[in-house]
């Protein structure tokens, strides 16, 4: 059976609502990535090398990356003779498979979040300047809230102008108690304020903002681990999650961001924003490929309930929905 | 920082076939498959490296290099020259209008850094141009953008415009430029909200305000960082508003910045102004010819040299000169060289403007840590001033205190004690050289890395 048919049967046991949330936020990422790969496929009858080099330039265009690429393509290659593949017909779900294959890094990754059964769990958010981190908390907490826990959220971001104010109205919003300094004040201190704070209120659930850094500044990254240091000090075994947010836009760039993140602060997952665009995301491939960090949100829109658990099959699904149905109605599926 | 690798992968393609007498077509291929990669990894778009390769591949294999008595280096060159030519010549500047007050519209996606470089352009027109600004706040969407503006505001101690975030920003606009009118301002920056290219009813927003205006400047804020996306982006605003000009923001990371490359050649609009670090003072206007010789590793003397005329007092510097060639430099004047340093960025930037800096080993990877910098001045400063003058009467008692006193061990007392006196030793041997006695002993590391 087809790698399409199958994907449908698995994602057909979740949530309808979900999957189209995905559908939606991706379908400019689907037009323009999709339909350029099924335009290859009906140009070419045959898989040649040709084939293979137009398939290489649209997943260049995604950002995916030069090595990753190349991964791919050998990888490619390989399947496609030893399945015998002629025509281009089948080649879509190998390319898809291969997709799904490299997010799961072998592996079945767990992107959900380690949240505590009882006492509190902490949430650590790191990364570059721009790449949405509070907009992604303020979501955040809101999901939270709607599973009925209590949620505090930490302003370590001291340094931006407004970027106190901006969580304070996102916590207003949301109804979740927001614990601030003033600007300018050390980040690591807001941390203790708020770990203390968010023990003696018995919260379920903190999330800790910080300012955005160029992953390049020593200074910055040293202050970003005392943070991380001063939480795992009041909390054995904290922060729970430290989530690196990247901007889908990012390129290659976004390989030294995780790569430098995670040695400072040894990060857990990455929340992939602004999906929602042109971009394609494929750097996350890149790092799923690279460094094994897994996805474990992203944002598909604007809206509120836009930040959904990252679903690798449901992301391609995303990718692919109009050549999967297609597919579909063909086998006379449904 | 930007461009660093994209800078080494093409030196070692390009040192492969520096040696060579003859350039052998294969060579050329071998090439230019080094340059795809190198250019694909820094983000550029592809389409414009697919352009950049065929051409560069081609004058490459032409008569002239072939023919010529060093055709590695003309490859090299026409790398160069092709690269400055895809980022657009000369420089180009702000427009402003006869009539005040010229209005700047400053577009982007979410999180390019627009209001932050709203302040910095604000602060570097009032700085540069002598002209007064005014600050529109027209991002009614964000949580706090507003808040945002009005601190850049407070700290620059700039007027900031805003009217809440219930009237629509075309109307903040509109009214915006009208007070400016009336209270003779000179330039309005109309701060908008980030938006997606392809969020319609935004972009049709975007519009509005350009028709309500009608503004001399429309600057697309664009990450450095951004991805092959970038030239899309870039080509959409272009399309609905009429970008006049490019400001690429985070450019003090260690992006290879192929956005810049991008869009230039994809739009046609000039990359402006480059923004390079947190401080609301750090924007440049951004220069093509020194960042195609940044990307080759030719180094940015240029910046360099503007940047110490613009952080050193020149009679200073004479004086320190005079010194240096007395030998009677103390740590006073050590301490006043660092306060200068300083002004003029930071070091890790200064150190990589450096021609050769990316070919010494271990430096290219050099981060210079401004903890380190304190440190070495607090230890100064607990001297006493004729220990300053005369740190050969620094004993161990003294250390001791000097240590206590600036809250550092007595190894780091020492260590800067003995850099002290290889520096003076260091400048005994300059100023020797200066005098014409042991030239051929003058060596710079790195320099001769350059392109031969």
């Amino acid at each position: 059976m087809s790698f399409f048919k199958k994907l449908k049967d698995k994602i057909s046991g979740k949530p309808d609502e979900t999957t189209e949330k995905y559908k939606e936020g991706l379908e400019k990422t689907r037009t323009s990535f999709t339909s350029k790969v099924n335009d290859l496929i009906a140009r070419y009858r045959k898989v040649d090398e040709d084939f293979f080099e137009e398939l290489e330039d649209l997943l260049l265009q995604a950002d995916v990356g030069f090595e990753t690429v190349m991964d791919l393509m050998d990888d490619l290659r390989f399947e496609v003779q030893r399945k015998n593949v002629k025509d281009t017909e089948g080649i879509q779900s190998v390319i898809s498979q291969k997709l799904v294959d490299i997010y799961r890094g072998g592996e079945e990754a767990d992107s959900s979040l380690n949240i505590q059964e009882d006492g509190l769990t902490v949430l650590l958010f790191v990364g570059v300047n721009g790449v949405g981190k509070t907009t992604t908390i303020g979501k955040l907490a809101r999901r939270f809230i709607e599973e009925g826990k209590t949620v505090m959220l930490a302003a370590g971001d001291t340094f931006r102008a407004g970027a106190i104010d901006q969580l304070q109205v996102w916590g207003d919003r949301v109804g979740a108690e927001v614990i601030r300094q003033a600007e300018g004040s050390d980040p690591a201190a807001v941390m203790y304020d708020a770990i203390r704070a968010a023990k003696n209120r018995k919260a379920d659930i903190l999330i800790c903002d910080t300012a955005g850094r160029l992953q390049n500044k020593v200074n910055l990254m040293n202050e970003l681990q005392k943070v991380h240091r001063v939480i795992s000090r009041e909390i054995p075994g904290a922060p729970h999650e430290t989530l690196l947010a990247l901007d889908a836009t990012t390129g290659q760039n976004a390989l030294i961001q995780a790569e430098t993140f995670k040695e400072v602060t040894d990060v857990t997952g990455i929340v992939l924003t602004k999906l929602d665009g042109t971009a394609k995301g494929g750097i996350v491939l890149a790092i799923r490929n690279k460094l094994g960090i897994p996805v474990k949100l992203v944002g598909l829109g604007e809206g509120m309930d836009d930040l959904q658990p990252f679903d690798a099959e449901r992301y391609v699904y995303g990718l692919f929905a109009e050549g999967l149905e297609q597919e579909d109605a063909e086998e006379g599926g449904e | 920082m930007a461009f660093e690798g994209l800078a080494e992968r093409l030196q070692n393609t390009l040192q492969k076939i520096k040696g060579k007498g003859k350039v052998t077509e294969a060579d050329v291929k071998e090439m230019m498959r080094e340059v795809r990669f190198a250019l694909i990894e820094a983000d550029v778009n592809l389409k414009v490296v697919k352009e950049f390769v065929k051409k560069v591949g081609e004058r490459a294999v032409g008569a002239d290099v072939m023919e010529s008595l060093t055709p590695g280096q003309q490859v090299v060159k026409i790398v160069r020259d092709e690269l400055a030519d895809l980022m657009g010549g000369e420089s180009e500047t702000l427009t402003f209008s006869k009539k005040p007050p010229t209005v700047i519209m400053m577009v982007g996606l979410q999180g390019a850094g627009k209001t932050t470089t709203t302040g910095k352009l604000a602060n570097l027109i009032r700085k540069k141009y002598n002209r007064k600004p005014l600050l529109a706040a027209a991002d009614v969407y964000r949580p706090a953008a507003i808040q945002q503006l009005e601190t850049i505001g407070r700290q620059l101690d700039m007027p900031v415009f805003s009217l809440g975030t219930d009237v629509s920003p075309v109307d903040i606009a509109r009214q915006a430029v009208e007070k400016a009118k009336e209270e003779h301002y000179d330039v309005v920056f109309i701060d908008t909200a980030g938006r997606l290219q392809i969020d319609e009813a935004l972009m049709g927003e975007l519009r509005d305000i350009h028709e309500a205006v009608k503004p001399d400047e429309v600057f697309l804020v664009v990450d450095a960082m951004t991805g092959q996306v970038a030239a899309n982006v870039a080509e959409t605003f272009d399309k609905q508003v009429g970008v006049t000009g490019v400001v690429l923001t985070k450019l003090d990371g260690d992006t290879r910045g192929g956005a810049a490359l991008s869009i230039r050649s994809v739009t046609g609009k000039p990359v402006k102004f480059a923004g390079m670090g947190e401080k609301l003072d750090a924007i440049e206007a951004f220069h093509p010819e020194r960042m195609a010789s940044r990307i080759l590793g030719m180094g940015d003397v240029m910046s360099l040299i503007e940047k110490a005329q613009s952080g050193v007092d020149e009679q200073k510097a004479k004086e320190l000169e005079q010194k240096f060639r007395e030998q009677s430099f103390t740590f006073d004047d050590f301490l006043e060289q660092l306060e200068q340093v300083k002004k003029m960025g930071p070091l890790d930037e200064l150190l990589k403007m450096l021609p050769g800096a990316g070919k010494i080993k271990g430096l290219e990877n050099a981060k210079v840590d401004e903890g380190q910098m304190a440190r070495v001045e607090a230890v100064i400063k607990s001297m006493t001033t004729k220990e300053k003058s005369n740190p050969e009467i620094i004993n161990s008692s003294r250390k001791k205190r000097i240590a206590r006193g600036s809250g550092t061990s007595i190894q780091e007392v020492n260590r800067l004690l003995k850099q002290f006196d290889e520096m003076k030793k260091m400048m005994k041997q300059m100023s020797a050289m200066q005098q014409g006695k042991s030239r051929k002993k003058m060596k710079l590391p790195g320099l001769d890395s350059l392109f031969k």
